[in-house]
């Protein structure tokens, strides 16, 4: 294949986002092209079906499918209150009475006369859909959803559990392998998202779901540590609907590792700035990654030309190599050999050379490493 | 379980001198151009790039064509036009004969399946379902042990691309399917693609109830009905359904997915789902080489397993273990096995924590590869449970009609076995087939072999070999409309012999005879060797040739005709030899003792040429 490698994650102080806001099933938006938004912001709206439920009304009066039609009260179509009789029946010249009192608020939405169970169903449930990031209206899919535009910083994790939320970034580390522990949040955290360098520990998340405290982004987690938030494992990488109070992005990965700089000092500068940010990540078909995004922040540093990583790798493109045995570790690419090379494992693969912070040269498969794009 | 062939709608109008196939899978599109090369169809080459069903590509197509422009650079040949592949090959050289593909892209055909009983008419259903290549999200039947409201809120939250629903022989009760039926309807349940699009029920049960199960679902959902699955209770038909499903994955879920309108167009014949394809594959290798098959495809998401068995090879079942796999899901292999099952394969100490984080970071980065000889050994160890794991699922879905009654004559009186027998004879199985990242292209060969005797445990006599380069699906749709081509690519391209397991069965102790082989090679040279308990060995036979082997077992030890049976064979050779595994079988059994089982593993993998001298030399100073 042409390109070998795995497509770096974005870390850029500023770049346009859109994002696709889509219905689960079709509905109203309410926003039109050009319009601006906000976080929280309802730009569409549906109505789900709502829950139903079957009871046997010819088991529970003892009687056949079939006859179930003519004890019904309340007729299909008809509308239901919790504790209304819906079937009535009575035999032996009135002596044995039976009635079936509906257990919810809704309708009648069938009556069977082949299996004797009558279908009730709640009323709609509605369905709307934020904006989740401040921005404009770039276009409407009618009847769907929209895309909304917003030009900020942008970064992107590997890693994340929990869904969307919004905060003010609070940067507690003070380096890049900075262990983000309980002592570090504070009360006062409530509602910001807190930002940790190598580790956010099991304590600390602790304190964050006590506190308040929105989302916490660090370089990584160790696995138990996640289990124990969780309160159970992940077998497969499709996250995002977690019921967990705080939202967790991990930018690098599992266990402890230093947090690249350029995520870091990025980071750091965006302290004080409100961020939406989402934990979902999904890595089969389809990736997404959880992701840090701060409308309108205005640039720091001079922009770096974004056509440069268009091409893929070239001497002097910085990378992160992700796996063993120089895991975690950021570099510099040097050589890029184009014919295929023997590794220790024996395997013939595409390789590169890179020079790592303590100036040594290392061999790694291009496979292993990513482009820290801007 | 009688499996209908693929009816192949399109019929050849012309010679056919060059294939050209992709399979559009969900992270790469792989394409190969065969080729007729004097009587003989090969494989030329083959070109591979990322698959564009997501954003920002969002069109199949550019990376179909993408895979064969790589075809275009290696042959110098050109075989695209602005209107897709050139068919037929034109008289300056351009174009191909045919071209055909398969697709699993966008996450494959995701079904759910109901039926009334959960061992019976719901079981079919799931086999309808696997067999034509689908993943079964769940399986929904009268006594599934589940309320009916728990069983509506499944249905909602699952959004399936069909729904297959069973129930009922012909002419019985009609009340249950249509409870069933019901539950549908009040979950009203939506489509994965296509919002605002119907979702298609296919109805294959009790054809009494067809007028009711219209009345209850034809206004909610987009209704198909065949033929019953289960017409009598002592048969099943999976042929209609599975005809069906095919039909509406081209019809709904191919034309819903991003750009598949043209690459449909592209093709004569219908795109069929990759496992389906697979599986062709696999029922044409079990009849050309007269053997039953096992084969498995271990991906980065899933396992698939398929098996061929029966007289007439009529018994083919495949099963997907959906979370079983080397990247996306590897940390449910570690959920599911335990660590302490995948650390039994690993010859050395790992802190448990590290190998944890470790297996989790797979998970993230699914993209990388071992880099270190220790990486790649804790690699092939989860493999084993993966496989492992993938094979008992296998196992207990690959069995006969359950709860039947069954015509028996008085000389069977005695001889009474129970419904729902498994199909899998392990020691009738004629060939182990691997396929997938982790054994296609395991650095040494010998790593594939002891991955899957670890895992699979075949007993008696198997051949084994590996799908070179997984061109399986490409083989399996070709098959459909020449099959000489499918079978020549499949025989001299496709599988890399491995070599021939024998495997004893039988209860030992360490260093008791199991078994003293004769081998006779073509040129006349003779071999003898003797096989003792707790070793495994490889006498050399290469690939292309064959050897006759005389086997005779221990008295407690069976190659297949019974305890202490002689037999003599005649084994295939492959990059291995012949494999005298005399390890255990029923039971096989690691020692609990970490240090004597880190030795027993060392001393297996030393003798078997597992891994470079230099790494076993520090295995066994480490230890």
């Amino acid at each position: 294949m042409a390109h070998a490698y795995t497509p770096g994650l974005k870390v850029t102080e500023q770049t346009v986002i859109h994002k696709t806001r889509r219905l689960p099933l079709l509905g109203e938006v309410l926003v039109k092209e050009g319009d601006l938004v906000t976080p929280e912001m309802v730009v569409a709206t549906t109505n789900i079906p709502g829950n139903p439920q079957t009871i046997n009304v010819a088991n529970q009066l003892g009687i056949e499918a079939e006859d179930v039609e003519g004890v019904m009260v309340k007729k299909q179509g008809d509308q239901i209150k919790k504790g209304d009789r819906i079937a009535y029946y009575k035999a032996f010249f009135g002596l044995m009475k039976k009635e079936v009192l509906s257990p919810i608020d809704g309708y009648v939405e069938m009556v069977s006369p082949v299996t004797g169970q009558v279908a009730l169903r709640e009323p709609p449930i509605p369905v709307q859909i934020e904006a989740y990031v401040k921005g404009r209206v770039s276009s409407v899919i009618p009847k769907e959803g929209v895309v909304i535009e917003t030009k900020g910083a942008f970064i992107q994790g590997i890693f994340g559990v929990g869904g969307e939320v919004q905060g003010v970034i609070k940067c507690l580390a003070k380096s890049q392998d900075y262990v983000l522990d309980a002592a570090d949040i504070k009360p006062e955290h409530k509602g910001c998202i807190v930002v940790g360098g190598s580790l956010v520990t099991g304590a600390a998340l602790k304190k964050c779901a006590e506190y308040g405290v929105k989302g916490a982004v660090a370089g990584g987690i160790v696995d138990t540590d996640l289990i124990s938030y969780l309160g159970y494992d992940i077998g497969v990488a499709i996250t995002g609907h977690e019921d967990v109070p705080t939202t967790v992005i991990i930018t690098e990965g599992f266990g402890k590792i230093t947090m690249a700089a350029k995520t870091y000092n990025l980071l750091r500068d965006l302290d004080g700035w409100v961020a939406s940010i989402n934990g979902a990540t999904q890595i089969r078909a389809g990736v997404m990654r959880p992701e840090i995004i701060v409308p309108d922040y205005v640039p720091k540093h001079k922009a770096v030309d974004a056509a440069a990583y268009a091409e893929g790798m070239v001497p002097g493109t910085p990378i992160r190599i992700i796996r063993e045995p120089y895991f975690g570790l950021v570099a510099e690419v040097v050589e890029l050999p184009p014919e295929l090379q023997m590794i220790d494992t024996e395997s013939h693969v595409r390789i590169l050379k890179a020079k790592l912070a303590s100036g040594e040269i290392v061999t790694i498969p291009r496979a292993n490493v990513e482009i820290i794009e801007g | 379980m009688s499996e209908t062939k693929h009816e192949a709608k399109f019929q050849l109008d012309r010679e056919i001198n060059s294939i050209l196939a992709t399979d559009c899978g969900s992270t790469t599109t792989k394409a190969i151009l065969i080729e007729k090369v004097g009587d003989e169809y090969r494989l030329i080459h083959r070109g591979e790039a990322p698959t564009t069903v997501e954003a920002p590509f969002e069109d199949v197509t550019a990376g179909a064509r993408n895979a064969i422009r790589e075809l275009e650079e290696l042959t110098g040949k050109k075989f695209l036009s602005d209107e897709g592949v050139i068919t037929p090959r034109q008289p300056d050289g351009s174009g191909v004969d045919i071209f055909l593909s398969t697709s699993s892209a966008g996450g494959g055909l995701q079904m759910m399946v109901a039926g009334v009983i959960k061992i019976m008419t719901a079981e079919s259903a799931q086999r309808a379902a696997l067999g034509a290549g689908a993943i079964v999200m769940d399986t929904i039947s009268i006594d599934d042990g589940r309320l009916p409201h728990q069983k509506i809120q499944r249905i909602r939250h699952l959004r399936p691309d069909m729904i297959l629903l069973s129930g009922g022989i012909d002419g019985g009760t009609i009340t249950h399917v249509a409870q069933i039926a019901e539950l549908i309807s009040a979950a009203e349940p939506k489509p994965r693609l296509g919002i605002g699009f119907k979702l298609p029920v296919i109805y294959a049960g009790n054809t009494a109830a067809r007028k009711y199960i219209k009345d209850i679902l034809s206004e909610k959902t987009d209704l198909r009905e065949v033929d019953n699955l289960r017409p009598v209770l002592e048969k099943e038909v999976l042929g209609p359904a599975r005809e069906e499903i095919h039909n509406l994955f081209m019809e709904h879920v191919m034309a819903q997915a991003p750009g598949y309108n043209k690459l449909m167009k592209w093709t004569p014949v219908p795109i069929m789902p990759t496992p389906g394809a697979v599986g062709l594959g696999m029922q044409n290798a079990a009849r050309e080489h007269n053997m039953s098959v096992i084969g498995v495809d271990i991906g980065g998401a899933t396992t698939d397993v398929f098996s061929v068995f029966g007289d007439d090879f009529e018994l083919f079942n495949r099963t997907v273990s959906a979370n079983l796999g080397m990247s996306y899901s590897i940390c449910n292999v570690l959920l599911e096995a335990g660590v302490a099952n995948i650390m039994r394969w690993v010859p050395f100490d790992i802190d448990e924590g590290d190998l944890r984080n470790r297996i989790r970071n797979k998970m993230v980065r699914p993209t990388t590869v071992p880099q270190t000889q220790d990486d790649l050994i804790i690699e092939q160890a989860i493999s084993r449970e993966a496989l492992r794991l993938a094979f008992e699922h296998h196992k207990s879905l690959a069995v006969g009609l359950r709860g039947i009654q069954q015509a028996r004559d008085a000389g069977s009186a005695f001889d009474q076995t129970l419904t729902g027998q498994s199909h899998i004879d392990l020691m009738k199985l004629g060939m182990l087939i691997g396929s997938g990242g982790v054994l296609s292209h395991a650095p040494r060969r010998v790593q594939s072999v002891i991955m899957m005797l670890d895992a699979f445990q075949p007993e008696g006599v198997t051949q084994l070999a590996v799908d070179s380069i997984f061109m399986m699906p490409q083989l399996g749709v070709l098959s459909t409309v020449h099959p000489k081509a499918s079978a020549q690519v499949f025989d001299r391209d496709c599988l890399i012999r491995l070599g021939t397991a024998i495997a004893p069965v039988g209860p030992g102790r360490e260093g008791q005879e199991t078994m003293r082989v004769k081998v006779t090679y073509a040129d006349g040279k003779v071999v003898e060797e003797t096989s003792t308990f707790g070793t495994i060995k490889a006498l050399p036979l290469a690939v292309g040739e064959t050897a006759e082997v005389e086997i005779h077992p221990g008295r407690s030890f069976d190659i297949g005709h019974g305890a202490g049976h002689r037999a003599t064979i005649t084994a295939k050779g492959g990059t291995d030899g012949i494999i005298l595994d005399s390890r255990g079988r029923r039971p096989f059994s690691l020692p609990d003792d970490k240090a004597t089982r880190i030795k027993k593993l060392v001393g297996w993998f030393d003798s078997m040429n597992v891994y470079p001298p230099e790494t076993i030399a520090r295995l066994k100073k480490a230890n």
